[in-house]
This record gives structure tokens, sequence and C-alpha cells, in this order.
């Protein structure tokens, strides 16, 4: 039985004895008159479906776990001399191939005697694994049901069993935020060390050029290091500081402008139209913009470009710029509009007041109040073009060169993540390796700008409440 | 205030300020008008950037919805169609054997020359073809001819029948037809031959090229070989396996994360650090996450690659901050009368918020996993990095079977290299992408107006 059936069978059990539990209380209150039950019938049903599950879903959560390494080590036992002692690909071919067949995948005409013999033997071990783990369950999940059964007494506190359990899940639930962060950082920094045992920190941040070249060659043998290319992090750096450079330009004053129209010069009916359909600008996929500027933008300025006499590639830093700015402007507006919003009507009215015009009045009054906020908020949109990938990998050209040329293509580090680890890498070099380095340098300058963001709104936002 | 300065300068007289103020009143209201303009101009800016945007996907777009077709009488001859009886699985047959002898079979058709059915039958409507057969078979897309096979092996009293069928023409002639190719380029720019381009015209002149409604790009999979009948299927469904995945993991654990934050959680350390790290997990970068996804999905716990339950969890994990904070927001509306009421006639703390305050934030939560999944639907990034970019050309049956996505299947059809048909399907691609993006949006928002309360 595989795992996912079992556990639909644990829900229908979960279920049965909850209305088994329900019914049991019932019977107990008729059975002692005049006592009243401490919890309500549901609690107690709660309380009986989760004695028979649990303790079984543990069991079956270690026996997932550990089970297939137990049955690998057995198989791998079982081989044959001069198989058992393969290691690392050696090993995991032959295992692949018994599972398959033991799986009923393999051909069976094309596999050698052994392999034939052990995947008998991995699927007896299978078998075995899963009556007992069926077995154990089922006693568990049974003792459970009869024991809690029969503890249902008037004075039982099966609420407070029930809302512990309940309590417990939810604290489970909010720690996922958390591992999820500690899983990041984890497994890109163990990454980024494996990287650095190739190649010195110093060559990464510092280098200048970017040529990791190729290599499908396993780790430590001799022919890796003649290969090896140069990991410069710097042309990337400037790639991706390039596009969000212009992205800003162009976000900047158009969400500005935005935000300050909407908010304190549009009428309320013009405003609850045009708001939103601005904010369907931030709610596309951003891989609808890169072929958008693959396909649209980067023509048109190529094109504008000659008419200037100016020579723009397509794929260049200024059209990836350009089109993740038409991104950005629903963010900075939204944000800003929130802000603006915030600042209090007393000071508006002051300014009004002394006759100074609206315009004067938003320049030299509301904006300066709010100036933090927005300066947050451009932050917050810094992390966000910092972090783009799909448009830049369509449209900045992938060409890793340190320029400050935006009519020139460029590389970002969002790219090069994604040309490092999908191209035809061995997953354990410096070429597919570099692509977490990458990664942990990414999260560490948005989680800069971000923190930052947060800390100068949240500072922004005490000072007005 | 700065502006009020130079009015309380006491050497100057009523008389003389009131002349400067009046003075200086058409300059300031002209700057006013500048300003108001500015910010004019730059929603009307952004209102028409929305507009471009959907004019230039829908304009390329809508036309690959629509696709061109040789309507053929086939006749299923049996001179060509010579195939055993199809296998009946015998009373005392084994499931496994009667598989194998049922392959077996298929194998057997799929070695029949169903080419030969087209260019037979387009034969009869291109009387001077019969000397180029070869160039003759290329007219009809490659894929048809498998089409063809499934129906014989779906139904074998076919056989000696003719049946009249829609059958997808060539890309390029698809391409040539609606004059996405300038056709003014001399031959050998050109895809098509000069043999084939007058074919097409003699049969558009029939009437029997005609553009139907394109059934193949929502019903295939993705397709190299046939690059005419390459379509969603497989996308849309690898798609909808992670929303699923997506719904089942993350809005429970959103929620109730958002729960123990708002209503049970203590102000310490602890909470602080998961608050903080929520809302910075909400701006990572989402490549970020497909690293995650790579080294620890892929690399420690051994889940295939390319699976959508892989894409699945990366992408629940990314959208579990939004659910929590939209959650938190929704929680935090509701008045604390609703739990001091409930509280007060004696219900447990528990009971309060899952009986009386959770009913009551219903419609916030899901406007916020709604949300939450449609972003999730539009991310492509991520998935690139645990291999959901490779060619799939089959429909995944089950969310542990390769598969790619919506927005991946965009990425790598733009990059193919037929570039005139398959600009067209990409924006058609996006289209359908859009479409359900929208559709979720809207039912969003229809939640919202519907369930909405001011407290």
């Amino acid at each position: 039985m595989s795992n996912i059936s079992l556990i639909v069978l644990l829900l229908a059990l979960m279920a049965i004895a909850y209305q088994v539990g329900m019914v049991r209380s019932r019977k107990v209150a008729t059975i002692n008159p005049g006592v009243r039950m401490h919890s309500r019938p549901q609690h107690y049903g709660m309380m009986v479906g989760l004695w028979a599950v649990l303790p079984a879903f543990f069991v079956l959560l270690i026996w997932a776990w550990f089970a297939p390494g137990v049955i690998n080590t057995m198989v791998q036992a079982s081989l044959p001399a001069e198989f058992a002692t393969l290691d690392g690909n050696g090993m995991r071919i032959v295992m692949r191939r018994i599972s398959n067949l033991a799986a009923n995948f393999g051909i069976v005409a094309d596999a050698a005697d052994w392999e034939l013999v052990a995947a008998e033997y991995m699927k007896q071990l299978q078998h075995s694994s899963t009556m007992l783990l069926t077995a154990l369950m089922a006693t568990l999940a049974s003792a459970g049901l009869v024991i809690s059964f029969y503890k249902i007494q008037p004075q039982l506190r099966a609420r407070h069993q029930v809302e512990r359990v309940v309590k417990v899940l939810l604290v489970l639930c909010s720690t996922v935020a958390v591992l999820t962060t500690v899983g990041i950082v984890l497994s890109m920094v163990g990454e980024t060390m494996k990287f650095f045992s190739f190649i010195k920190p110093s060559d990464f941040f510092f280098g200048t050029t970017w040529n990791p070249r190729f290599s499908t060659t396993g780790v430590g043998e001799g022919s890796l290091t003649g290969s090896q290319g140069s990991f410069g992090l710097l042309p990337l750096l400037s790639g991706t500081m390039l596009v969000a450079f212009i992205a800003l330009v162009v976000a900047i004053p158009l969400g500005l402008m935005v935000a300050i129209y909407l908010s304190e010069y549009a009428p309320a009916k013009f405003r609850a139209t045009a708001k939103p359909v601005i904010e369907v600008l931030a709610g596309i996929p951003t891989i609808v913009y890169g072929f958008f500027a693959l396909v649209t933008v980067g023509p048109f300025l190529t094109d504008f470009g000659a008419m200037l006499g100016l020579t723009i590639r397509a794929t260049s830093a200024l059209t990836a710029g350009v089109v993740m700015g038409i991104m950005i402007i629903p963010f900075i507006s939204s944000l800003t509009d929130d802000i603006i919003t915030q600042v209090p009507k007393t000071m508006r009215d002051g300014s009004l007041g002394l006759g100074a015009t609206k315009s004067e009045t938003i320049l030299k009054v509301v904006l300066p109040a709010a100036l933090p906020g927005i300066v947050g908020a451009v932050l917050l949109a810094a992390s966000r073009a910092i972090g783009e990938t799909m448009i830049v990998v369509l449209a900045a050209g992938n060409s890793p060169a340190l320029t400050a040329n935006p009519f020139e293509a460029v590389s970002t580090v969002t790219v090069t993540i994604v040309n490092q680890l999908t191209g035809d890498n061995d997953f354990a070099s410096p070429q597919s390796l570099v692509a977490f380095a990458l990664g942990l340098t990414l999260f560490v300058i948005t989680l800069l700008l971000n923190v930052m963001a947060l800390v100068i709104v949240r500072k922004y936002r005490e000072q007005y409440e | 205030m700065k502006v009020a300065e130079p009015l309380i300068k006491p050497v100057i007289t009523a008389g003389t300020v009131q002349q400067k103020v009046t003075a200086s009143l058409g300059r300031r209201h002209r700057k006013e008008r500048v300003f108001k303009g500015f910010g004019l101009a730059a929603v009307l800016a952004s209102l028409a950037l929305v507009l471009i945007l959907f004019v230039n996907i829908f304009s390329k777009g809508l036309p690959a919805f629509w696709q061109s077709a040789i309507t053929l009488d086939i006749y299923f001859d049996p001179q060509v169609v010579k195939i055993s009886e199809k296998p009946v699985q015998a009373a005392n047959e084994s499931d496994n054997a009667f598989r194998q002898r049922d392959i077996e079979w298929q194998t057997e058709v799929g070695f029949i020359n169903f080419n030969r059915l087209i260019t037979d039958s387009l034969e009869k409507v291109l009387p001077d073809a019969t000397q180029h057969r070869r160039d003759l078979q290329r007219l009809v897309t490659s894929g048809e001819r498998f089409a063809l096979r499934d129906m014989v092996v779906q139904d074998t009293s076919i056989i000696g029948q003719t049946r009249t069928l829609h059958l997808l023409t060539d890309a390029n002639i698809d391409v040539w037809l609606k004059g996405n190719i300038d056709r003014s380029l001399p031959d050998t720019m050109q895809q098509l031959s000069p043999k084939m381009r007058e074919w097409v015209q003699q049969l558009s002149e029939q009437g029997l090229i005609q553009n139907r409604f394109s059934f193949a790009l929502f019903m295939n999979a993705d397709s190299r070989s046939s690059l005419a009948s390459a379509g969603l299927a497989g996308a849309f469904m690898g798609s909808l396996y992670m929303m699923l995945v997506v719904i089942i993991l993350a809005v429970p654990m959103g929620v109730a994360a958002a729960i123990y934050l708002e209503e049970f959680a203590p102000k310490n350390r602890f909470t602080d650090f998961v608050e903080v790290n929520i809302n910075n997990l909400a701006a990572v970068p989402s490549i970020v996450f497909g690293l995650l996804g790579a080294s620890v999905f892929i690399g420690w716990f051994n889940l295939p690659m390319s699976a959508p339950i892989v894409g699945g969890l990366v992408l629940s994990l990314m959208t579990l901050p939004t659910v929590i904070i939209a959650t938190r927001s929704t929680l935090k509306a509701i008045p604390p009368s609703i739990r001091q009421a409930a509280l007060g006639l004696g219900a447990s703390k528990m009971q309060a918020i899952f009986h009386h305050v959770l009913p009551l934030a219903i419609p916030g939560i899901l406007t916020g996993a709604i949300l939450g999944v449609a972003q999730a639907l539009g991310e492509a990034a991520p998935l690139l990095l645990i291999g959901m970019k490779s060619f799939v050309a089959a429909v995944p049956g089950s969310p542990f079977d390769q598969s790619t996505a919506l927005p991946v299947q965009i990425f790598l059809w733009q990059g193919n290299e037929l570039r005139n048909f398959f600009e067209a399907r990409t924006s058609a691609a996006i289209i359908v992408l859009l479409a359900l993006m929208i559709s979720l949006n809207a039912l969003a928002i229809w939640l919202r107006k519907k369930y909405e309360k001011r407290w």
C-alpha cells in the first residue's frame, strides 16, 4: 500500500473515530444523569480522532523517512561481491536499475541474473516493510481509538487536549516561514562553501571577467583544473545595477507623479478606475514583460535609436531596464500613494491656509513629510528590480561585460543563475555551484535593501501615529 | 513654513506685499497647471502603457487561436492499413499479459505508413502533384499521422471507410497564409518551395484550406517535430497540479500561521523574529526560492526533477508570506468586540476564534489566497531552476510526472527558431495565461465586493 493511500485511510479513520467519540460521549452523558460533561461532544469526538490517527501518522512519517534507506542498504549488502564494492555513481546506477526492476518498470530481458535476484529481494523487502508498517499503524490506531474510547468520562478535559494539539499545529505552521529562511540560508551557504573550495572568494567577489567555461567532468579530476574559467562577480553586478538603475529612472518619476496626481488632484471617480487599471501592471507575469520587451520594445528602441543616429541593440540594458521600469511603476505608485495619504490633513490645510498653491503644498510640505516613506518604497522597488529574472533573461542580451553603456547587451546576476543551473553542467562542478554563490549574494543584497526599507517605513509610520 | 517666510518680512508694507503676491500669482498658477499637467500625463502614460501592452499581445496572439487546416477525405485503405485483429482480453489472461499484447499490437499499427493515406487523398485534389509525393506529404504537419493512428487504434472498424477530416497544415503554410512572412522575398529566403506555394494557392482557391479554430492549441502537449500541433495541454496540467499543491499546502498553512501570530502569539523576541522573517520572505526574489528547491527538494529529498510536485512545493513556500500577510490583515480588521462577546459567554479562546472570528474572516482570507495563487501561477523563474525548462511531449498524469508549466511554456516557445509561427503562438499562450490570471483576480474582487464588511 502506498503512503498516500495510507494517509487517505487515516483520514477516513479519523472521520469514523470522530463519530464514535461523539456517540460515546453522548452515551456517557446519559449513563451519568445529573453530572455535567466537561466538554462538548465534538471535543470528545475530536479527541478520539486525534488519538486514533496521530500516533499512527508519526510512525508513518518516521517510516517513510528511514525505510527506503534501510531497504537500500540491505539490498546493497546482498549484492555479489564485485558489485557491492562499487561506490558513488556506479552504485547509484546499479541501485536505480534494481529499484526500477522491482517496480516492474524495467525491461526484464536486459537484466542480468544477479540484478533480478536483487530486485526480487528488494520487492520482498518492500513488501514486508509495507506489511509491517500497515500492521504497526493498525495496532496503534486501534489501540489509540480503544483507549481514548474508554477514557471518555464526564470529568475528562477533552477540550483542553484537543486545543493543545491544535495550538501546536498552529505554532508548527508559523515556524515554516522561519524554516524556509533557514533552509534558504543553509542550503545556499553550504553550496557556496563548496564553490569557494574551487575558487578563491577574492577571485569571485573582485574578479572583473566572467567566463565560467563549460564542464561536464566530475569533481576533483585533474582535467578539471585545466578547464576552470574565471568567475568574476563584478561584470554581473554592474549589469544588474545598470538595469535596475534604468528601471528606477523610468519608474520613480512616473510612479511618483501618478501617486501625487491620483491622491491629490484626481476626482474620486477617475481615481477609482485609474488606480486598479495601473495596478494591473503589477499583476502581469514577468515572463509576459520579457516577451513584450523582446519582440516589441527592443526593436522599437533600435529603430528609435537609428533615427537619432544611435546604435541601440535590440536586447540591451536599456530595453530590459525600460520594461522593468514599467513593471515597477504601480509598485512605487501604490506604496507612495499609501504614504502620501498618511500625511496628516492639518499639515496640508496649514500650508493652503497661508496662501500656497496646491503644487507648492505638495512639493514643499507633503513630499518632504512623506520623504522617508518614499525612500523606503524606492528601496523596495530597487530590491525587486535587482531580483527580477525573466525580463532580463529575455531582454538584457546575456553578455557579461563590464560596461556602463546602456545601449550594450549586459548580463545580470539572476540571468547567470539561470544559465549556470539550466545548462548541461555537472551539479557538483564550480560551473553549477557558482549559481548558489550568486544566489547568496543576491539574497544578501535584497535582504539589506528590504530591512532598510522596512525600518525606514516603520519609523515613518510611528511618526504620524 | 517656507512659503510664508517672505510674507512676514516687516520691512515691506502691506501694499507692496500685495503687489508682489499679485505679480507672482500668474507665474505660480502657471506652475500649478504645469505640475498638475505632469501628474495627469504620468497617469495617462501609465494607462497608455497598459493599453499598449494588452493591444500588442492580443493583436499578435488572437490570430493564433485559428489555424489553417486542409479539409480532406481520408480513405482508410485496407491495402495500406494492414493490421491484425485488435487484441481482446481473454478470460484467463492476466492484465499484464494482455497489456503486453495490446502494446505489441499498437506498435504494429504504428508501423503503418499513414502518410500514404494523406498523400493519396491529397493527390485527388491536386492532380498535378503525382510526381512529388514527398513534397506533398509536407503540406500536412507531421503530427497528423499520429492522429490518424490514434483513430485506428480507437476504432478499427474505420478501416475501409472514408472520413472527412480537417488536418492541420504545416506551420510554414500557416505563416504564409497569414502573411506573417514577406511574400515578396526571393525564393531562396522562403521556407516554402514555389511548388508548395502554388499548391497552397490552389487548395485555398478550392476552399479546402481554411482557418479553423485551433483545438490543437488546447488539446495537445508541446511538440518539436510537428510544430503546428504544439499545444498547451501539458503545460496547463502541470500548472494545474502545481496550483493544487499550492492550495493544499500554502493556503491552510498560511492561514494557520496567521491565526497563531495574530491571535495567540505572545509578544516576545521569537514572535518578533517570525514577523520580520515573514515580511522579508515576501520580498525575497523568486529565483532564490528556485535555488532552495534545486538544492533542498531535489538535492536532499531526492524528489524528481521537472515534476509539478517540486514546483508546487517551491511556489507554496513563495506564496506562504502573501497568504499570511493577507490573512493577518483580515483578522486585524475584525473588531475585538466579537472575540470579547464570545469569551464573555464562556467560549474558550480557541472556540472564540474558530467559531466566531474565522467565519467572518473567510472572504478576506479567500481573496488573499486567490491573489497568492494567481501570483504563483504566473511565476516562471524558480521553475526554470528545478528542471521544468525541459521539453516534455506528454500531458502529465500525476504531480510526480515530468511536466512544464504555462509561464515556462511561454519561455520555451518564445525561443523557438520558427519565429514567424511561434511569436503568435507564444502570444496566444500569454493570452491563455492572462485570461486565467484575470479570472482569478476577478473572482477575488467579486468575493471582496460581495462579502466585504465595514466594521
